[in-house]
């Protein structure tokens, strides 16, 4: 039987033209070019593979697209940041097609403890700092990343550091009708004890673009983080994005994923326990509307005993759209005293929307504890009566239940000034929310 | 206020309410008494206006306007309030904020201008007082995680905050211990007035001990069979139902 042909769109072709303008030295270009050739040899992802069952990604092979590079940070940025709401306290670094534009940073200096370098220089000084390293052979989107990062950001703290101010990264596209596609990269370093808050807000004004989007985090020893992913990206927008989180022991991280915008947006989370006592907290919500496709695949590896896990995801769905939901833990062996939970529910506003949810266990260890609960429904009709015989119209009553229950995730963030902004922002979104919007 | 001639009403195309008939004045507080089975919620959904029941015969009339016509939301904006025998829990809402729609869309109904911030916070500590909870029970979600008792209370409150022209009471008693009983009554009592009604739907006598009804009636097979004043509930509570099945049959 013939292997089917691997599908690499324009991206082999696209390395080439701008491989000489990436930033970092020979041993880099080297490295860029051995990702290339991995993505090459594995091409685009494809329905055949359990992982991409229910998302397909080979449009991403019809689109032409540009890589972005330095020249595409202009000045364009300036007014959606003026439309940015304005966290007072924050440490905001704003990167305008992938690229870093310090000029519009705020000029605060970073509080003790904690360093933030564009990655674009550390990808020049000291590449291997700008390394993944998560284990594991790279996925074809990794690869793509690896090939054409130019830039992002490493954040370091060091031990005992307590950054209070949150730290914002905002990655606006600006490229217009272009087909850009960025590759950002973000690196979260926390030293044993440290503690921070940090934001990555996905924001778009390219219909056509991509965002290919790495993200890991490093939890020494007591290091607690909580890390928000907002995806808010226009409405033509593929949106590709990895997560991976790595902890030591009694380290703590609270992930909240926010999807928004975005035709496509496939978001991967992976979270290692590696040692007792490690915690993580997922969070996710996503909304989906229109021909809208959200993809959210959650990995927790429970690699030592007395490791926790808990995730906590919520859809709500409308038009045609539809969302994928996939969550697999693995209890290793010898990872006794684990405790997994998991949660998935699903609000269907339209009889079109669709969602494939599906929990996976596997437990190679005794004396666990292990749960996990999916639902997909619609408005419960008692409520919906009891708001209504509270004088409510029907179209309010809807609305504020459709709130309430992305509320139950809202909530649950624990930056006041990002809590409020997306309550607005979930509501003005949802059928009937602008009524909901006088509430909050 | 309240006319309701020759009721039937199915249910799955099985008959609950069989010619149900009942008129209540302003101010009067009617109660509605009758053993499990004998139509009595269903009488309260109907009159708020639950889907899922089909009037087969009769009718209601409510201020001379054709209450069956009505949405759920127009009864309450023209001043119908359902205490919910099982008050919904809906997590993520305010309780407050759900009052202060809801009045709003009373108080725009009726042509008068919306509340702003101040008076509606206001009124809501004013009213809470009523059923003796303190202001905390105003920020929580909607039933959410409230004890029985507190659901209950919550309704009342409910009520005082949207000063109801015909308020049905189901089931309010039930799940109740004696001091949250007190509670509830009191808070009734002290929303009674000449120019709003009040029906008392409840399987027990003892509610009666602390809501003093102006006519009590007793629903059996999906009809009034007796009508009478609390007497009548303190012979029920002694002799039960049955005679009054047996005489119905």
């Amino acid at each position: 039987m013939n292997k089917p042909a691997v599908l690499t769109g324009n991206f082999v072709d696209e390395f080439e033209r701008v491989v000489k303008t990436l930033p970092g030295g020979n041993e880099l270009a080297d490295r860029r070019r051995n990702a290339i050739e991995r993505f090459r040899a594995q091409g685009l992802p494809t329905l055949r593979q359990e992982a991409w069952k229910y998302t397909n990604v080979t449009p991403l092979a019809r689109r032409a697209y540009r890589a972005a590079t330095r020249k595409d940070a202009g000045t364009a940025a300036a007014g959606l940041i003026a439309k940015l709401p304005d966290y007072a306290a924050e440490i905001r670094l704003v990167f305008e097609n992938g690229q870093l534009r310090a000029d519009l940073n705020d000029g605060r200096a970073s509080p003790a403890g904690v360093s933030l370098r564009s990655l674009a220089d550390v990808l020049r000084e000291a590449p291997a700092d700008a390394a993944r390293r998560a284990p594991g052979e790279a996925t074809p989107f990794q690869a793509l990343n690896d090939a054409f990062c130019t830039d992002g950001v490493l954040i370091t703290l060091a031990p005992g550091a307590h950054v209070e101010p949150p730290i914002h990264l905002v990655f606006l596209a600006t490229g217009g009708a272009d087909a850009l596609a960025v590759h950002p990269r973000v690196l979260i370093r926390a030293g044993a004890g440290s503690r921070a808050r940090i934001v990555e807000t996905y924001r778009g004004g390219t219909e056509a673009g991509l965002t290919n989007a790495v993200t890991e985090i490093s939890a020494a020893e007591g290091a607690h983080i909580e890390h928000y992913l907002v995806q808010d990206e226009s409405a033509g927008a593929f949106h590709i994005g990895h997560l991976h989180i790595e902890q030591a022991r009694a380290s703590e991280v609270i992930s909240h994923a926010i999807a928004m915008g975005g035709l496509l947006a496939r978001r991967d989370i992976e979270v290692r326990l590696t040692a007792e006592q490690a915690g993580a907290t997922l969070y996710g919500l996503y909304l989906t509307g229109g021909r809208q496709h959200v993809d959210h695949h959650t990995r927790v590896d429970h690699l030592a005993p007395h490791t926790r896990s808990e995730e906590f995801y919520r859809g709500i769905l409308n038009g045609s759209s539809r969302a994928v939901f996939n969550g697999r833990v693995i209890v290793h062996p010898g990872a006794f005293k684990t405790d997994a939970r998991q949660s998935n529910h699903n609000l269907l506003l339209s009889k079109d929307a669709e969602v494939d949810t599906k929990p996976e266990l596997e437990i190679y260890a005794d004396d666990v504890k292990c749960s996990h609960g999916a639902t997909v429904g619609r408005l419960d009709a008692d409520a919906l009566f009891y708001l209504r015989s509270r004088g409510l119209d029907e179209v309010a009553a809807r609305g504020l239940l459709t709130y309430a229950f992305a509320a139950d995730v809202i909530s649950r963030i624990g930056i006041e000034s990002l809590r409020r902004e997306l309550a607005r922002r979930v509501a003005g979104q949802l059928p009937g929310g602008e009524l909901v919007k006088d509430m909050l | 206020m309240l006319k309701i001639d020759n009721l039937h009403v199915s249910v799955d195309g099985k008959a609950i309410l069989r010619g149900l008939s009942l008129t209540v004045k302003p101010g009067e507080v009617h109660a509605i008494m009758g053993p499990n089975g004998s139509g009595k919620s269903t009488l309260a959904h109907v009159l708020a206006g639950r889907e899922g029941y089909e009037v087969t015969a009769g009718g209601v009339t409510y201020r001379g306007k054709d209450m069956l016509a009505l949405s759920p939301e127009a009864r309450a904006r023209e001043g119908v309030f359902l205490a919910f025998q099982y008050p919904v829990e809906i997590p993520g809402v305010n309780n407050v904020y759900l009052m202060k729609a809801s009045l709003n869309a009373i108080r725009k109904h009726r042509g008068e201008p919306e509340l702003d911030a101040v008076e509606f916070l206001k009124l809501v500590k004013e009213r809470v007082k009523l059923v003796q909870m303190d202001d905390s029970f105003l920020g929580r979600a909607v039933n959410e995680g409230f004890s029985g008792g507190e659901k209950k209370r919550n309704e009342i409150f409910q009520m005082a905050v949207l000063e109801p022209k015909l308020a049905i009471l189901d089931e309010t008693d039930s799940g109740l211990d004696i001091d949250a009983l007190k509670v509830v009554a009191s808070g009734v009592n002290q929303l009674r007035s000449p120019d709003r009604s009040i029906v008392l739907i409840t399987h027990y006598q003892r509610l009666l001990d602390y809501i003093v009804p102006d006519v009590v009636h007793v629903l059996s097979n999906g009809r009034i069979v007796r009508s009478g004043d609390r007497e009548l509930a303190k012979t029920l509570e002694q002799r039960g139902y049955d005679w009054l099945k047996e005489d119905a049959a």
